[in-house]
């Protein structure tokens, strides 16, 4: 274990023979007990995996899937008859033939492919210059779909716009998806790695009598706890690093701000999962007890907290609330911090949030842990 | 000689039903090696972890060292090491991890180098405890509870499952520990470990201490410290149990399950001839004959009329 220790002193025991004797400082427990933690989870395979490659994996894959989509491009079809071949080359010579990818189709085929979410819309042209549209209102791309589709139809037809407008395609870094995903992944990952690794490592512990045998011993029991708790916030560390560095490689993010603050949200982030975990945790004495309320109090975070989209889209009575959670103050200074540069300062009020759940749960979590 | 261990009137309640430990009381004197000897389930665990602080009792007074688990909590804590009668301590730690990270909790502890050439761990130093075998592990479970330098040890069934050159070793250990002048408090369920390694012992059946003394008092007082063992052809009932207990030299009788009748006796030359004689003018057949030592296995088994181990 690489833990420096003050050098040993030996002392002289009272006892009948003399034993050679160390002297251990305050804090001798606490680095044990860390340097513990740290070497057993380096020994352990499905940990590295799935702190570490799993959240690159997912990046990847989620990054390689957004990126690759031409970007807005729709897919429709038109019910084929006797307008088809017309209303085809009506779309092929408007101005926004390029974001329309027109197929003919049987009704059938048509109808099946846009439930399958295959084509975004269906047109049915009813004579040369009577159309129907099938969409869906939930889909977001099935009614982008439709008011491209109909402005292409429509200037195709002759419509005169009365306003000139002109666009600027923003792709750049750090207004795209991936940019908006991976501040969002780093704090999942913080809290999926914090809940779990501290969840199952006490109720192992339980089973194990380890704890038991721990409380059999001089150890403080707030060292323990607090060893566990730092031994997340050494993991952070190499998790942050690893997936924002992993888009600054991959996807040429730019981070904004600095990485010291970054990791400084991430480490109010760790210690508001381990407590929480500590918490949700101090009973348990079966794994399945533990996971079980784990996932309940993750579940909402995982829905609300603005992961892979903003929570702006629920209900803005809900806002306050979702503000409350720990994970949406964790991704939102995150984002601020990495997408925006902002300083810490600005940072306070969700840091704070990130910090009262810590303290509460911790300070929860040592009067009902049960330590048999 | 100073008390190290002493507790008055103990009782354990589980759940408000199950009583585990119905009024012990125990004086351990400093030095000694003192064991709970009784089958699974008569409370020993209990017992030991109430008095290892780990348990509230339900009622009753713990004494350690002159000091109580109320006041003085982390001295006592400072001043024993304990071995539970099941921990698997972390796999993927070494041996030598393992004993740093207890020698860690304490303020003066012996050398990690020493304790593993007492238990005689040094080439396992770098192993994984996960890849030890159940010796190895069982001292290394001790060796975590000596690595503080304490002054009292207590041991749950230390050897419980181990071979027995395993379990010689870890009798070597604790005597080691004795002759530098510790307290050992240690329960078992092998009556030979009792008596080969305690100095004295409580003999424990459902929470109650039914007799205390040395091994050779125990056994002294069956009255008879030889054993013969026989069976014969043709009923037993009460009437013959009544007629082997007049035979010569015969202190007590008791029939075992299985046709065989045990005979406590004084002077085993007087009492089998005539045992052989009464069985003759019985017409009945000697099918068994046997004579060895008493035990307190027999102890055990005058006092409930059950065996230690039944299984
Ligand atoms: N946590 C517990 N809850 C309820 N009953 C228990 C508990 N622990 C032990 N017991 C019961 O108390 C009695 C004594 O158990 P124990 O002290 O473990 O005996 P021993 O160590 O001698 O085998 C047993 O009947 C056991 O079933
Ligand atoms: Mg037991």
């Amino acid at each position: 274990m690489a833990v420096s220790e003050p050098p040993p002193k030996l002392k002289d025991s009272p006892g009948p023979k003399q034993l050679a004797l160390l002297h251990n400082g305050r804090w001798s427990g606490f680095t044990h007990l860390l340097a513990a933690r740290m070497t057993e989870l380096w020994r352990e395979p499905e940990v590295m995996f799935w702190v570490f490659v799993f959240p690159l994996l997912l990046a990847l894959g989620l990054g390689i899937a957004f990126r690759d989509k031409p970007a807005d491009v729709t897919p429709v079809a038109i019910v084929a008859g006797s307008d088809a071949e017309s209303t085809l080359a009506m779309i092929e010579r408007s101005p926004e033939h390029a974001l329309i990818h027109a197929q003919i189709a049987e009704r059938n085929a048509a109808l099946k492919g846009f439930r399958l979410g295959k084509y975004d819309l269906v047109i049915e042209p009813d004579s040369a210059s009577e159309f129907h549209y099938v969409y869906d209102p939930a889909r977001p791309e099935s009614v982008l779909s439709r008011r491209e589709v109909d402005d292409a139809l429509q200037s195709a037809a002759g419509r005169k716009n009365p306003l000139t407008t002109a666009t600027t395609v923003s792709s750049e870094p750090g207004s795209r998806y991936i940019d908006f995903l991976i501040p969002g992944l780093i704090g999942m990952n913080v809290m999926n790695a914090a809940m779990w690794g501290i969840g199952f490592a006490l109720v192992d512990m339980r089973q194990r009598k380890l704890l038991k045998r721990f409380v059999g011993t001089p150890m403080r029991r707030s060292d323990f706890l607090t060893a566990l708790a730092s031994s997340r916030i050494l993991l952070m560390f190499v998790e942050v690093v690893l997936l924002l560095g992993f888009g600054v490689f991959f996807f040429h993010m730019r981070v904004m701000g600095s990485w010291l603050a970054i990791l400084l949200v991430g480490t109010f982030g760790a210690l508001a999962f381990s407590g929480i975990g500590l918490l949700s945790a101090s009973r348990a004495q079966k794994i399945e007890t533990a996971s079980g309320l784990m996932n309940l109090i993750m579940m909402p975070m995982w829905i609300f907290s603005g992961v892979f989209f903003s929570y702006e889209r629920f209900p803005a009575v809900l806002h306050p609330f979702i503000k409350a959670l720990p994970l949406t103050a964790l991704n939102d200074a995150l984002r601020a911090t990495v997408l925006e540069g902002a300083s810490l300062a600005s940072q306070s009020g969700r840091l704070l949030v990130m910090a009262v759940w810590g303290v509460l749960s911790f300070l929860l979590a040592l009067r009902v842990f049960r330590w048999t | 000689m100073p008390l190290a261990i002493q507790c008055r009137d103990l009782r354990k309640t589980y759940d408000g039903k199950v009583e585990a430990v119905r009024g012990l009381n125990l004086e351990i004197e400093s030095g000694e090696c003192f064991g709970l000897l009784g089958p699974n389930g008569a409370g020993k665990t209990t017992t030991i972890e109430i008095l290892e602080g780990l348990l509230p009792p339900s009622s009753g007074q713990v004494t350690i060292l002159g000091k109580t688990w109320e006041s003085d909590a982390r001295e006592l804590r400072e001043s024993m090491g304990i071995s539970l009668q099941e921990t698997r301590l972390a796999e993927k730690l070494t041996v030598r991890e393992t004993i740093d990270l207890f020698a860690s909790f304490y303020r003066e502890p012996r050398l990690s180098d020493d304790v593993l050439d007492e238990l005689q761990l040094t080439e396992k130093s770098n192993a994984w405890v996960g890849k030890l075998s159940g010796g190895q592990r069982q001292r290394l479970a001790v060796a975590t509870a000596l690595v503080g330098n304490p002054k009292v040890l207590f041991l749950d069934e230390p050897t419980t499952g181990l071979d027995p050159q395993s379990r010689r070793q870890l009798w070597d250990i604790v005597r080691g520990f004795q002759k530098r002048g510790g307290t050992v408090l240690l329960t078992t369920h092998y009556m030979e470990e009792a008596e080969r390694l305690c100095d004295r012992l409580a003999i424990i059946d459902h929470g109650e201490v039914i007799a205390a003394g040395t091994p050779a008092e125990l056994i002294a007082r069956l009255g008879g410290h030889h054993v013969v063992e026989f069976a014969a052809s043709g009923e037993q009932n009460d009437d013959s149990t009544d007629q082997w207990k007049h035979l010569p030299g015969v202190e007590s009788v008791h029939r075992e399950n299985d046709g065989l009748v045990c005979l406590h006796v004084r002077e085993p030359h007087l009492t089998v001839p005539a045992l052989l004689d009464l069985i003759v003018k019985q017409n009945s057949q000697l099918l068994h004959l046997s004579t060895r030592q008493a035990s307190l296995e027999d102890v055990f088994v005058r006092l409930t009329g059950r065996h230690l181990r039944e299984d």
